[in-house]
Parts: structure tokens; C-alpha cells; sequence
């Protein structure tokens, strides 16, 4: 690991201001991911700014009936809210399919989103990659791409964004607010927060430097049944080959998003207004644009098979 | 492994490390509004380990898994794959497992940190241990602290109502059936495979 400095921010201000006038600092929370990996050192800050005093682990009552999550809060304290198990299940499902018992306790919501992807290529720092080195090239396009994107990549980067919990933020239409270094507030819906990889794949949110998430907001609830199905090389533990978040209405309409496919929650009005259709129609919506490899084609069928097992499981 | 391999030595390595720490703190100092104690090299750190005040003086890269192992000699928390893939660092922070490999140090000023040696030891072992002893939950017993550790605070997890992946009814009470344990420990791994042993032990101090 490259050695670097430390401190407690104190407000959420200062910390925005620090990371951002300081070229090498970067915010620090759980850690779980940014530590692994500074000590590959595929993440090399030269100065922490831990957000853990910022007051930001509640989760509060919103004005509109739903609820503010405070960016510090775990991935376990949110997913075991009494509110969030009854009226957003869906995130309850997606947090607890992701990671370990040890690492939710650790991860927050706003760490969660920020994520970076596992694609192999990325961590391998022998090979080229254009999200960790921009212009080296990209080691995954012709080399083993079983776990990668096939929607939403380009001829930079094939690389998913990882998580579950975001694939659940996406289908409750949750909205992501920050503080800009110079003190303003920003709301950013979830499906504007990750980007597409076009050229700048190192560019894998909406953030501006040194922008801090400060919560993330659930619109008041909207019923159906809250679904999460993952599909993975073992049953626990593992990132997803597949997974679909679901929300569905008791006359077959709702929303859906697919995880493990491309460099965001794949959410599209076209593949939500289809779901009385079925699985098939979903999926020739939601995958219209894919372009896969050899390695990774299977994902669409198997996106398509897991939305099936979740509309039978909502009919049930 | 000899030496002839070894152009750089250890030493050296080290001597080129303090060095580059030495240099880090000039070049943020440019154009910063960075306070002035944050740019220390070595941080002081209080950390209460398992109910005494310890005071520890950490490069801030030091893992709380190194300072317990290395700095305070508490060797029962053993280091496996050092990136948070294996739990035989869990500990207890605050009444919480975590992996100690992958949080830092500096990070847990003023915790309380349980490790095994503060679960129990011989002679007055905490229930976990003595299950896992009655069930044989190991072999070669490398992973053995982190997995009691973990099932000492899993447990207390199912107490609090936190849900698992396999928790059928959200609504409901949650359980310490033998696949809500074996899905609420797939952050600690057993090479040795004594996955059936460990669970009964979990179970038996379950009460299940």
C-alpha cells in the first residue's frame, strides 16, 4: 500500500473542499472496497478523508412519506430497518445477497454505490485496462469475459458495475443526494448517477470531484411484491453472473432491473410497460441493444429465465 | 529461500518506504487546506482492546488486523487472504463483526474491539469456544478464531432481527436454523471443510 494521510472531517463541507482541492485525496467510509484496493494499489490516494463523524448514519421519516438514508448508514442497518423490510423489501433482498455478514456490517449506502467493478482485467494490474490506466487498453475485449457486460459497454470497457444494492435504489426510483464543495445540495435520480463507459470508463458517476453523497432518498412506498433474484457460481457470497430486481403490481405491471449485465442497474420504460407481456418480451426490450461476446452471450438468456422465475414467483 | 534472489533486501525496502512516507505530507502540502495534524505521518490511536485502554502510535496504513497481530501482540486474529474474501481477521467492533484486514487502524479511535482473546481462554471459555471444541469445528484451526468470533456476533445479529438472504418471511422472527447459519457464515471460510462441525457447535450455543 502507498503511504498517505489521514483525517476526521468534520462537516461535510470540509470534506467535500478538501478532496476537493487536494489532487490524491479521496473520502474514506466502510473502506471495504477502497482499502482492498490501495493495497493492490489500483487505488494509490495520497491523503484519506474519513466521513464517519459527519453525522450521516440515521435514517429518517421524509416529508412525502418516505425515507431519507443517511450515506454513512451499513448495508445491514439498512436492510434490517423495520421500514425498509416491510415497504422497500426489495432493498432488504438485493443488500442481503450481496457480500458477507462481516462486510454489510462495514459497507454504507454511499460507499455501496461507488463501488468499482470486479471485472478481473481491472485488478490484474499486469494487464492493460482503460478504467484503471486510461489509453492502455482494454484486456477484457478478447480475453475471458464470462462475468463481464453485454448492454451498455463500448470498445473502452466490457466492465459491470458490481453491487445488488443499486439494482434495488434503481427499480424504487431512489434519488441520490450530495453536497458540492462549495457547499450546495444536489439531487441526482439513481438512473442518472452511474454512467455509461464510452470513451472515459475511469468516469463512472455523475460526481464531480470532491462531491460528497450525503443520503439517499426512497419515494413513498408503492406496494407489489419486492423481488430480488440473483444467479451466481455459488450460493452465497459471489458476485452476480445475473440478478433482476423487481417490483410487481398484482395486474402484472411494475418495474424491473437487471445487475450483472452492464455498467449500471439496466432499467428501461420500455422493458417496465412490457412486463404484462412476460420474461421474453422484457428481455427482447431490455436487451435490444446488446452487444455480448462469445464468453459472456448467455447472460441474456439467463436474464430472461430469472425474470421468469421472479413474474412466477410474484404470481404465487 | 536464499538470499541470492534477493538483490533488494528487506531492509533496504523499509529504508525506501519511511523515506517516501517522509515525503508525502510536502507534496499535499501545496495547495491545501489540509490541517496541519492530518498531515502526520504517524497518527496516535486509542483503542480499547478487549476492555483495556491501549495507545498505539500507527502509520496510517497499519490495518486494525496488523495493529492487533503486530503492534499488540494479540496473535489469536490471524491474517488469511488479507482482502476480506476469507474472515479468519473477524473481530467484534462494537458489538459488531467485521473484517480487521480490511479497515484501518486509525479509523476505530475510541472502539471497542473483542478478539478471541477477549471472548474467553483456557479454563474459562466463552460458550462458542468450548461448542467448538465439543463438535470438533476445526481441523487444522487456522480459521477457527474468526469463525467463533463471526458466530458469537451472527448470533447476536438473528437477536437484533437483522434478515439474511434466506430468510423466507421478513415479518417474521428470524431463526438460527442450519441454513439461516451456514448462509449467515459464507464470510468465513474453512479449508480444511469442518462446515458440518462449525455448524452444530453455532447451533448448539444457538439453543436451536
Amino acid at each position: 500500500m502507498r503511504s498517505f494521510t489521514y483525517e476526521r472531517a468534520k462537516t461535510p463541507q470540509h470534506a467535500a473542499a478538501v478532496v476537493a482541492a487536494n489532487h490524491g485525496a479521496k473520502f474514506i467510509a466502510g473502506g471495504t472496497n477502497l482499502l482492498d484496493l490501495m493495497k493492490l494499489e489500483i487505488e494509490t490516494p495520497t491523503h484519506l478523508v474519513d466521513v464517519q463523524d459527519l453525522d450521516l448514519a440515521r435514517i429518517e421519516d421524509t416529508s412525502e412519506g418516505g425515507l431519507r438514508v443517511g450515506a454513512f448508514v451499513s448495508n445491514t442497518a439498512l436492510s434490517a430497518h423495520p421500514l425498509v423490510m416491510r415497504d422497500y423489501a426489495v432493498l432488504t433482498r438485493a443488500i442481503q445477497a450481496g457480500a458477507s455478514g462481516q462486510l454489510r456490517n462495514k459497507a454504507t449506502t454511499g460507499g455501496n454505490l461507488l463501488q468499482r467493478t470486479r471485472c478481473p482485467y481491472f485488478y490484474d494490474t499486469n494487464m492493460p485496462c482503460n478504467k484503471r490506466s486510461p489509453g492502455s487498453g482494454c484486456g477484457a475485449i478478447g480475453g475471458f469475459s464470462r462475468q463481464l457486460g453485454v448492454i451498455g459497454v463500448s470498445d473502452m470497457c466490457i466492465a459491470t458495475y458490481p453491487g445488488d444494492m443499486a439494482n434495488a435504489l434503481s427499480v424504487l426510483d431512489a434519488v441520490v443526494e450530495t453536497i458540492k464543495p462549495d457547499g450546495t445540495a444536489r439531487a441526482i435520480p439513481i438512473g442518472d448517477f452511474h454512467r455509461l463507459w464510452g470513451d472515459t470508463p475511469q468516469n463512472e458517476t455523475a460526481l464531480q470531484r470532491g462531491e460528497l453523497i450525503t443520503a439517499v432518498v426512497l419515494p413513498k412506498p408503492v406496494g407489489g411484491k419486492h423481488i430480488y433474484r440473483k444467479v451466481r457460481d455459488r450460493a452465497s457470497y459471489a458476485f452476480a453472473l445475473v440478478s433482476v430486481a423487481a417490483i410487481i403490481m398484482p395486474d402484472g405491471s411494475g418495474r424491473v432491473a437487471f445487475g450483472g449485465v452492464a455498467p449500471k442497474p439496466w432499467r428501461s420504460e420500455e422493458a417496465d410497460a412490457a412486463l404484462p407481456q412476460g420474461a421474453g418480451t422484457v428481455a427482447a426490450k431490455a436487451f435490444a441493444s446488446a452487444t455480448p461476446r462469445d464468453d459472456n452471450r448467455f447472460k441474456i438468456a439467463l436474464a430472461e429465465r430469472t425474470l421468469a422465475g421472479v413474474i412466477a414467483e410474484a404470481r404465487s | 529461500m536464499s538470499d541470492r534472489f534477493l538483490p533488494i533486501r528487506r531492509r533496504d525496502l523499509l529504508a525506501s518506504s519511511a523515506a517516501s512516507l517522509a515525503l508525502a505530507p510536502i507534496s499535499l502540502a501545496k495547495g491545501a487546506n489540509i490541517a496541519a495534524d492530518a498531515l502526520s505521518v504517524v497518527k496516535p490511536v486509542n483503542l480499547k482492546i478487549n476492555g483495556a485502554d491501549r495507545l498505539l502510535t500507527l502509520d496510517p496504513r497499519t490495518t486494525l488486523l496488523d495493529a492487533l497481530r503486530e503492534h499488540l501482540k494479540l496473535t489469536g486474529t490471524k491474517k488469511g487472504c488479507d482482502h476480506g474474501q476469507c474472515g479468519a481477521c473477524t473481530v467484534i467492533v462494537n458489538g459488531q463483526r467485521i473484517n480487521s484486514c480490511l479497515t484501518l487502524a486509525v479509523q476505530h479511535a475510541g472502539d471497542e474491539v473483542t478478539t478471541i482473546e477477549g471472548l474467553g481462554a483456557p479454563g474459562k471459555l466463552h460458550a462458542m469456544q468450548a461448542a467448538f471444541v465439543e463438535h470438533d469445528g476445526y481441523q487444522c484451526g487456522y480459521c477457527t478464531p474468526g469463525q467463533i468470533c463471526s458466530a458469537v456476533a451472527m448470533l447476536g445479529e438473528i437477536a437484533r432481527g437483522v434478515p439474511s438472504h434466506v430468510s423466507d418471511d421478513l415479518g417474521k422472527k428470524m431463526t438460527s436454523s442450519n441454513p439461516e447459519i451456514r448462509e449467515r457464515m459464507s464470510g468465513n471460510i474453512c479449508r480444511c471443510g469442518a462446515y458440518s462441525n462449525i455448524a452444530e457447535a453455532i447451533s448448539q450455543v444457538a439453543g436451536a
